[in-house]
């Protein structure tokens, strides 16, 4: 394992962003988000970012395609270039899985090749929680914040930064930077990661699963009633879908340039009225709907089609940031309720 | 797979026939003259005019068309009324094939078919339709019940009439929904001239319609006594990616844009009847 002062920090991230972007969580007015790394940039103490780092990989708007249009002819312009190598830093072991959960969407075939250009060209350096929050669920998934996934793993204590490479990615990444730091065994990392152990049995989800959920349940849960009353105060604000790191809706859209039609790709929400809307009609009409869509997505269709992998890694975004604090953990329990 | 699958090619329309008062087929073919990929019957394209949208239509075709493919489209939204209004030579982008096709080649290998279609829904059928009759030492008897709201709504009356009927060993029975002048056949809703026909319990149906002629056309058949595990329709719900990643066309854990359009009707019973 190596070891850096955290005096020589930004010494550590002008090495990483030599050779490529470098992406760390910074204070952004109040708010914790991914900014380009440039001398100065400070990390923020913030547990995890806003939004998560799904942008990466699936930004929120992506070119997909260009036409010119002359008279009746249409010509095609692939707009794609080769993405440049970055590395993200600091990322929780919550998004870190997310990332293998998006792989599973737009790696399978047909691989989705926007997606694996990013995907190829990024290094993930996880960083360890030591203060995981009261909305943090992320055990209930099988995670284990004191050893995130990841190119590389960080752990952070008072007065240093430990890491170590995981992946060929990390490997490649460590030898650029390795210089800086000193060998050192890993009792600091083990005390760490003991300690945030105890504040993880206390938090108020640490007993959450959804396992009763991932089962072949599927038609006995979709025709539960509380579903209506699940979703009655739901706003069909779109909020969680944004904020969650696993949420991978998208539409498709043309933009008059006026000097040719950009195709691009957007987020999308299955929490708005017109995301199924079709000219003959809708099929998820109501907000009860659209509501269970998305729960049912994450608990059950994900599960049934992916070996029983859950589409939530338990980051509790959604939880912090719901307006009518409506969220899957009050969803799970209650259809499991239901189903004893 | 093309593994570039959002970026389309380009199609040329080189024939449009107007079927009914809002349907019109469309031949298409790539910048070379020639079909832009083969299909099976069943499987859908991605259209579109790029600054008006872009949408999943059936191939009407058949793969044993080795010219061009065909697409009957209703004008009933924003894109489908800009391809009404083009003229040949125009270009559209075309992306595909889509989804997993009717199973011509093994469930219905040497089975009497049974197509039943309403309006527009004979547009995904015609492709398999033309593919048997191009193949018919594969299939037993043919026949196709097909039915719209008048006679002037029949899609592909010119080649029901002379191609269709004119072959042995297919059976075609048409109907319109109110009498007409000029229409000296059959007067009546489908399902219920279904029932009046009493098909033979040994066939293999193919359904395609509006979802009320569906609904009613399935319990008239099963009380006929089919199961419905002897039943195929084709379904369709919004699209945007046509790959099972965009994530809106989904009925449960099913993407009817990879794992369908073609579904039976006991594989459908396993999913929530949210469609």
């Amino acid at each position: 394992m190596l070891k850096l002062s955290l005096k020589k920090l930004d010494e550590l991230f002008a090495a990483m962003a030599q050779s490529q972007a470098l992406y760390i969580p910074a204070d952004n007015g109040g708010q914790a988000q991914y900014l380009r790394w440039a001398p100065g940039m400070k990390m923020t103490a913030a547990l995890n970012t806003v939004r998560s780092a799904k942008d990466f990989f699936f930004p929120q708007t992506e070119g997909l395609v260009n036409f010119k249009m002359t008279g009746k002819t249409i010509e095609v312009i692939d707009p794609r270039t080769e993405a440049e190598d970055f590395v993200v830093f600091g990322v929780r072991a919550c998004d870190a899985r997310s990332f293998s959960i998006l792989d599973k969407v737009f790696l399978v075939d047909p691989v989705d090749t926007y997606y694996q250009n990013r995907r190829e060209h990024g290094t993930i350096v996880t960083m360890a929680c030591r203060q995981p929050e009261e909305t943090c669920f992320c055990t209930s998934f099988g995670i284990d914040p004191t050893h995130p996934e990841g190119d590389a793993v960080c752990w952070m204590t008072d007065d240093a930064l430990y890491f170590e490479a995981v992946t060929p990615k990390g490997e490649a990444l460590k030898e650029k930077i390795a210089s800086l730091f000193e060998e050192s065994d890993d009792a600091a990392v083990k005390a760490q990661q003991a300690e945030t152990k105890a504040v993880l049995d206390r938090l108020p989800l640490h007993t959450f699963t959804a396992e009763p959920l991932g089962g072949d349940v599927l038609m006995k849960v979709f025709d539960s009633p509380s579903w209506k009353s699940l979703s009655e105060a739901c706003l069909g604000c779109g909020t969680c879908t944004f904020v969650c790191p696993t949420c991978q809706c998208y539409d498709v859209r043309d933009f008059d340039t006026g000097n040719g039609i950009q195709r691009f790709r957007c987020w999308d929400s299955c929490m708005y009225s017109d995301f199924t809307l079709m000219a003959h009609g809708n099929s998820r009409n109501s907000q009860v709907e659209r509501f269970r869509q998305r729960f049912m997505h994450k608990l059950v269709y994900f599960p049934a089609n992916n070996d029983g992998e859950y589409g939530c890694v338990g980051c509790g975004r959604c939880l912090a940031k719901c307006p009518i604090s409506m969220n899957i953990v009050k969803v799970a329990k209650c259809l499991e309720g239901e189903l004893k | 797979m093309n593994t570039e699958t959002l970026i389309p090619k380009v199609g040329v329309v080189t024939d449009i026939r107007i079927d009914t008062p809002d349907v019109k087929t469309f031949r298409v073919v790539g910048l070379d003259g020639k079909k832009v990929f083969e299909h099976i019957p069943g499987q859908c394209a991605m259209l579109s005019v790029p600054g008006v949208g872009e949408g999943m239509f059936s191939i009407t075709s058949s793969p044993t068309n080795t010219e061009f493919m065909e697409f009957s489209i209703k004008k009933c939204g924003c894109l489908t009324s800009w391809l009404h209004a083009m003229e040949v030579g125009q270009q559209i982008t075309i992306r595909g094939p889509y989804g997993n096709g009717f199973p011509v080649e093994t469930a219905l290998k040497g089975k009497d078919l049974l197509f039943i279609a309403g309006g527009i829904g004979l547009a995904p059928l015609r492709s398999v339709i033309n593919y048997v009759r191009d193949k018919r030492e594969n299939y037993g008897k043919i026949q196709i019940i097909y039915g719209s709201r008048s006679k002037d709504d029949l899609v592909d009356y010119q080649e029901i009439l002379d191609e269709w009927m004119q072959d042995e060993g297919v059976e075609v029975n048409l109907t319109i929904d109110r009498e007409q002048e000029g229409w000296d056949g059959h007067v009546g809703f489908v399902p219920n001239y279904v029932k009046e026909l009493n098909p033979d319990l040994s066939k293999t149906v193919l359904m395609c319609g509006p979802p009320i002629m569906i609904k009613f056309t399935l319990a008239g058949l099963k009380e006929l006594g089919f199961q419905e595990t002897q039943v195929y329709t084709t379904m369709e719900l919004r699209m945007k990616c046509a790959i099972g990643k965009c994530g809106r066309c989904n009925i449960g854990n099913k993407y009817v844009c990879k794992d369908g359009p073609v579904f039976r009707f006991d594989e459908l019973d396993e999913l929530p009847n949210e469609y």
